[in-house]
């Protein structure tokens, strides 16, 4: 119930219109009447949550096979909220690690969130259909070059790890039977083996370039990550007629 | 600072603390009239009768402390339905229907949202004693009414069956340790880890597994689940229930999720969720679980749903606040009898203590009771 009784007075008034219609029917060609529900601003428009850079680019054919098209290009606009060709769609730019929460609290309705953010967030009041198979690499347990990772992480053994990914790292290493220290870090992991302040790391690798360049190797990969497409989940139930389309095109799109 | 409340703990001001009590009047005196009466369980009761049956997340949210005159472990409740559920078994002993309902605060240990408050105002209504599905069209159409009287914007029930879960999960041969991790797949949609669990299962269930997050909509989604789902009598009863539901509820703005699996997990049949616009989760949850009272001694089919009162209050636009009237103190000719009158009338009225001639705008007075000509009158307060 975000929105201020005075802004849903407003949405009332001007919801005349846009009157949604579903026809029911049930199995035995059972016929109910159709229902309706008052339509207003919000029920007739869709956010979409994503973030900048790899994501935001892997994204436009699943968008183009939706027929939206974005209006501006995060990469060279500063603007945060996107308009599209379509009035009824429109995109907000935000930090990767923040898809689900914008998502979870109906800031948005859908998102785009690589795996690793949805691993850690929880994914609490989300649905998560569709693997959209972008923005691939590998999440891995990495170490300097030289470590006997094989005697520290034997059962029962105990290893200091430094990493973003504090849920996925736990739940490997307990997995496993080792016990951990972890480090949380937010960037430059790759650092602390180097200067002694873990013996591990657990990050994403995509191509391994910035693991060589500073002498460390990836020695466990513990799954692949790709991105996935999440939904609120009342919106879903609220307006089916809008992101329905949506997500049959981006399923469509992905196979 | 020490008047710092706990994280997720708030006070409740007079405008919306007002608002919250004429909703919750409203709500009790709808139940009271369809025979729903009010039961007031204790705030705190040994921990395994509170989380008995109603599985770990229940007893992770709930505050415990150890009772000094038995020793044994208390637990603040979390969820008042499994107390109406020991109530409705243990206590009243009915050999027919009982209709009860409650509103009071409960305690989360976690909050369920980042957002969420830890002391929701728990408001609901149950029906025991009744297996058949008019018990679930009577609760169903009940909640549609509460969404009404709450004026909640374009709200919308949604019907899952748990029971059609269990069914698949039991013939697909899935253990009971892993029915949980299922559940929760089911229950986000997971297509992806879905497939990845299921990939060992048996047909037709594996294939009737990954139909379920798909089979959601209005109600001709129970045709294409009849298509889809395996000629199993139970497959098929529980949906007939659904069908039976839709029908019944035509009226109504329902749709349907066999996915969604919601709730707590002593749900058994047919569970359903409300939502309305501008709520970004749930506003109410039940279903049925006639299992629960088993766990009490006396399993008796029930079904009911519950909601948090002041989730449910916030959307609601605030009463057209009418100002207060100040009296003055004292005993003059006529004056006793025209506050009598007026308070008999509903308006509020205040006695002018002395000594605070300037603060009553502030105390919500904007009009004042004056003698004009031998008689008391109402005028509009002059601005301080």
């Amino acid at each position: 119930m975000a929105s201020s009784p005075k802004k849903q007075k407003a949405e009332r008034a001007a919801s005349g219109s846009a009157k949604v219609v579903e026809t029911n029917t049930c199995a035995d060609g059972l016929q109910s009447p159709p229902y309706s529900f008052e339509g207003n601003a919000s029920v007739s428009s869709i956010t979409l949550a994503l973030s900048k850079g790899r994501i935001f680019e892997e994204t436009l054919p699943l968008l183009a096979a939706a027929g939206i098209t974005p209006t501006d290009n995060p990469e060279t606009s500063r603007k945060l909220i996107i308009g599209t060709n379509r009035p009824d769609v429109q995109l907000v730019i935000v930090r990767a690690t923040d898809t689900p929460t914008y998502v979870q609290y109906g800031a948005a309705d859908l998102g785009i969130a690589g795996k690793d953010v949805l691993l850690e967030h929880g994914g609490a009041g989300l649905y998560q259909p569709l693997d959209l198979k972008i923005a691939r690499c590998r999440m891995c347990v990495a170490i300097r070059k030289g470590f006997d990772y094989e005697r520290a992480s034997r059962p029962g053994g105990r290893i200091r790890v430094a990493t973003k990914y504090i849920n996925t790292a736990k739940a490997h290493f307990a997995a496993k039977g080792v016990h951990v220290d972890l480090i949380k870090l937010y960037g430059s992991m790759e650092l602390a083996p180097l200067v002694g302040l873990a013996d591990a790391i657990v990050d994403l690798v995509s191509t391994g370039g910035t693991l060589r360049a500073n002498n460390l190797e990836a020695v466990e990969d513990i799954m692949p990550i790709s991105s996935r497409l999440i939904v609120n989940q009342a919106s879903l139930k609220l307006k089916p007629e809008l992101i329905q389309p949506v997500l049959d095109a981006f399923a469509g799109a992905v196979k | 600072m020490r008047w710092l409340l706990p994280d997720h703990i708030q006070d409740t001001l007079p405008p919306e603390a007002d608002k919250l009590e004429a909703l919750r009047r409203r709500l009790l005196d709808a139940f009271r009239v369809h025979g729903y009466q009010l039961v007031m369980p204790p705030m705190l009761e040994y921990l395994d009768s509170l989380t008995t049956g109603a599985g770990q997340d229940l007893e992770l949210r709930t505050f415990k402390l150890v009772d000094q005159l038995s020793g044994r472990t208390m637990g603040v409740r979390a969820d008042m339905t499994p107390q109406v559920a020991r109530i409705d078994a243990q206590l009243l002993n009915r050999r027919g229907v009982s209709r009860l309902c409650y509103c009071a605060s409960v305690l989360h240990s976690l909050p369920s949202t980042l957002t969420a408050t830890r002391e929701p105002l728990q408001l609901g209504a149950e029906l025991y004693g009744h297996a058949g599905l008019e018990a679930d069209v009577e609760i169903i159409r009940l909640l549609a009414e509460v969404m009404q009287v709450a004026q909640v914007p374009a709200s919308r029930i949604d019907i899952g069956h748990v029971g059609l879960f269990r069914i698949l999960a039991a013939r697909a041969g899935v253990a009971p340790e892993r029915e949980e991790p299922l559940f929760d797949l089911l229950q986000a949609k997971d297509v992806p880890g879905l497939g990845e669990f299921v990939a060992e299962l048996a047909e037709p269930w594996r294939s009737a597994l990954m139909a379920l997050p798909g089979l959601y909509g209005g109600a001709a989604v129970l045709k294409r689940a009849r298509a889809a789902l395996p000629d199993d009598a139970e497959v098929i009863r529980a949906i007939d229930e659904m069908c039976a539901l839709a029908a019944a509820l035509a009226d109504l703005p329902i749709s349907f999720d066999l996915a969604d699996l919601r709730g707590y997990h002593y749900h058994s049949g047919v569970v359903f969720a409300a939502y309305g616009n501008g709520a970004a989760s749930a506003l109410a949850l039940g279903g049925r679980y006639d299992l629960l009272g088993g766990a009490f001694g006396r399993g008796r089919p029930a079904t009911g749903f519950s909601l948090d009162l002041r989730q449910l209050a916030l959307g609601l636009p605030e009463a057209l606040a009418v100002g207060a009237v100040l009296a003055p103190f004292g005993d003059e000719p006529g004056l006793r009898e025209a506050v009598f009158a007026l308070r008999a009338a509903g308006e509020v009225v205040m006695i002018a203590l002395p000594g605070h001639e300037t603060t009553w705008n502030e105390a919500g007075c904007d009009r004042q009771l004056v003698r004009r000509a031998g008689a008391w009158v109402v005028e509009a307060l002059q601005g301080e």
